[in-house]
Parts: structure tokens; sequence; C-alpha cells
């Protein structure tokens, strides 16, 4: 039972974590609750077919396959959140200024929501692989499912309290700056599932260029521990990371942060002029 | 900004220096391929061994009918293996040293370790 809790409780932390953030993102955004109920609920149903593909996933492409669908969607994710951080650069100003008077803002703001919905259910499918596999396994084998289920619904409501935690959290900044701090977690939030994609490309032997090891911190904070899995989701931090993932992380933090300052309108003339 | 962009592309340039400098280990003229299998979530053999230097094919083949995840951090790999499956698993080449691993769905009772010497 604990390894049930356990388990589906690292799952569900880590997609909740990038949920939270995207309902804060979203705090003013009305409909929103239904693009990310989507988000959620189709990416649970993809984990469920991915589960029950599994076998045919891991041995597709002479055996990267599992690797290469894990890379795939993670680069899904980044390019969804790259558009939605440079999207917002554009048009955040626009949106501050109308929340209140909830108008065109809101036609416009369900723009990015289509990629936030594709973010939330990548994650969702992402970890929900993993807890479906288990699960599937635990049920499979027979013994003392009751247990496992009841650890895992412990497990399930413990992630969901973390996820409510961060959004709360999130929404003690001043609304004035909530653009800025979710930007900014965001672009880090991209490049940390770049530089994952990337790990996943090495393991699968498509990229082997600069795969040494450039530190090693497991001791001063290890991948396993709590602290450790929330700053991988957050920002990325592995204790091994190669050369490649540093690379990349950088160059997707740059791209981000480029495209943003290019694609802002200039700060003089924003004021409602653009409605492109 | 520019600045911070800079310093990004002189952070990018430095990590590749300091990369290209270590002798790049020669990959995988043949790699040595390794069998192991998993029954009752128990490695079998527990203790692999591998030559330094070379990359290694890890040919795991799960015998139980509930899935696992082969996973070592050392050796920076994850992977979900199915209930009576099979995954081949490269390796890259390895300094001397012990590498742990474990399914990470039954870490308790699945631990293994890779010998390099």
């Amino acid at each position: 039972m604990l390894a049930a809790l356990i388990i589906v409780f690292r799952e569900v932390f880590e997609a909740g974590l990038i949920v939270g953030i995207v309902l804060a993102v979203t705090q003013n955004v009305s409909g929103r609750g239904w693009w990310i109920t989507g988000g959620i609920a189709g990416g649970a149903l993809g984990a469920c077919l991915a589960a029950i593909f599994a076998g045919q996933l891991s041995t597709a492409f002479g055996g990267i396959g599992h690797e290469l669908f894990n890379a795939a969607i993670l680069s899904i994710a980044v390019v969804m959140l790259i558009w939605h951080n440079v999207w917002m650069a554009r048009h955040g100003r626009e949106l501050a200024a109308e929340m209140v008077a909830v108008g065109q803002a809101v036609a416009a703001g369900s723009k990015p929501m289509t990629a936030l919905a594709v973010v939330v259910g990548v994650a969702v499918l992402r970890e929900g692989v993993e807890v479906v596999l288990f699960l599937y396994g635990i049920a499979a084998s027979g013994d003392s499912a009751a247990a496992i289920f009841v650890g895992a619904l412990a497990g399930l409501a413990l992630g969901a309290a973390v996820s409510g935690l961060t959004y709360f959290g999130l929404l003690n900044v001043p609304a004035r700056h909530l653009f800025a701090v979710t930007s900014v977690m965001i672009a880090f939030l991209a490049a940390g599932l770049a530089a994952q994609a990337t790990a996943f490309l090495q393991q699968a032997d498509v990229v082997t260029v600069l795969d040494q090891t450039v530190w090693d911190s497991s001791g001063l904070l290890s991948d396993s521990s709590l602290a450790g899995r929330a700053l991988h989701t957050l920002i990325g931090y592995t204790e091994r990371p190669t050369a490649m993932e540093l690379v990349v992380y950088l160059v997707t933090l740059a791209v981000i942060f480029v495209l943003m300052k290019v694609l802002a309108p200039p700060a003089a003339t924003d004021a409602a002029v653009s409605k492109a | 900004m520019r600045s911070f962009t800079v310093a990004i592309a002189s952070a990018v340039v430095a990590i590749i220096g300091l990369s290209t400098q270590d002798v790049i280990p020669a990959r995988a003229q043949e790699a040595v391929t390794i069998e192991l299998s998993v029954k009752n979530h128990k490695f079998e053999p527990a203790e692999i061994k591998a030559p330094p230097g070379k990359a290694i094919m890890l040919k795991v083949k799960n015998l139980d009918p509930t899935p696992m995840e082969f996973e070592s951090k050392p050796l920076r790999i994850e992977k979900v293996i199915p209930g009576n499956g099979e995954a081949s698993i490269n390796v890259r080449a390895q300094k001397a040293g012990r590498y742990k691993f474990f399914d990470e769905y039954n870490e308790k009772t699945a631990q293994g370790t890779l010998i390099v010497e």
C-alpha cells in the first residue's frame, strides 16, 4: 500500500505542479476550467491507451520507441509553452488592462488556452502512463488489490493537495506581477522539459554528442528526494546533467527570452493598438 | 537583455569547450552484450560485470507478468519493460566502478549492480 501511495503521489505531484502553474497563469480567463479539464481528461485517456500498447511501444523502432515517444511529447510541450509565453509577451498587457472588463480579451485569451491545454494533457499523459502501468500490474498480480487501491487513492489526494498549494501560492502574487512571474516560471519549465527530451534521446542513442556528465550533485540534492523532484519539474534540475542537456537547456531559455523581447510590442504604443 | 543573452551564449560555448577537452571515450566499436532477467521482482543475476571504456548493451527480460521500470541514476537509464516483455538498453562506456540499478516499481526486492572493472 505504501509503495502504491509513493508511486502514485510522485507521478501526480509532477503532473500537478504543472497543472497548478497553468491554473495560476489562467486565473482570469473565463472558460479555463473546460480547457484544463479537457487537457487532464485527454491526458488520462492517452495514458490508458499508451499503457495498453506499452508492449508494442517499447519494442517499436528497434526498442527505443518509449524513449522517442517521451522525447516527442516533451518537445510538443516545449513548443506549446514557448508559444504561450511569446503570445503573452505580445498580448499580456492588453489582457491585464482589460482584466476587469472581460470582453475581447477573453476571446483572445482562448488562443493560448489551447497551448496550455495541450501542455496539461501532455504532463498528465506522461506521468499517467507510469501510474496506469503500475496499477495494472498490481491488478494483474492479484494480491491485496484493495490495499493498493487505497494507497493509490491516498497518493492521488496528496498529489492533488500539493498542486493546490502551488496554485494558491501563486495566487498570492499580486495580479500585476503575475504575468512576469509566471512567464519566468514557464520559461524555466520549458527549458527543463527540453533538457529531459534530450536525456531521452541520449538514452535512445539518437543523440550521442556531448554526452559527458558535467557534474554530480547527487550527494547535495538527490533526484529521488521530494525537493529534487519538485526542482526537476519546475526548473529541470537533474543530479547528473550531460553537456548536451545543459546546452539545450540554456539555448531554450535564450530562445524564449529573445523571442519574448523581440515580439513584445514597444512599451509606448501597446495600449489597445494591436489587435493581431 | 543583451548582456543576459551574451552570458548564456558564453556559457554554452564554455560547456562545449570543457566537454570536448575530455577524452571522448572510444564509442561503441562493438558493444558488450549482457543478458539479465527479472523473476519474482528480483534480478538474475543481481551482479553483472563489464569492462571499462566499452559501450554496453543490456538485454533485460521481464519474466514477471507485471511491468517494471528499469532505472539507474548513475547510468542515466529509465526504461519501462512490460510484463513478460524484453528490452534492450544502451549504456554508454563507463569508467571502472560500481553502478546500482533497480526496478522502480519494486524497489525493495529488485536491486542490482553493474561492476565495471
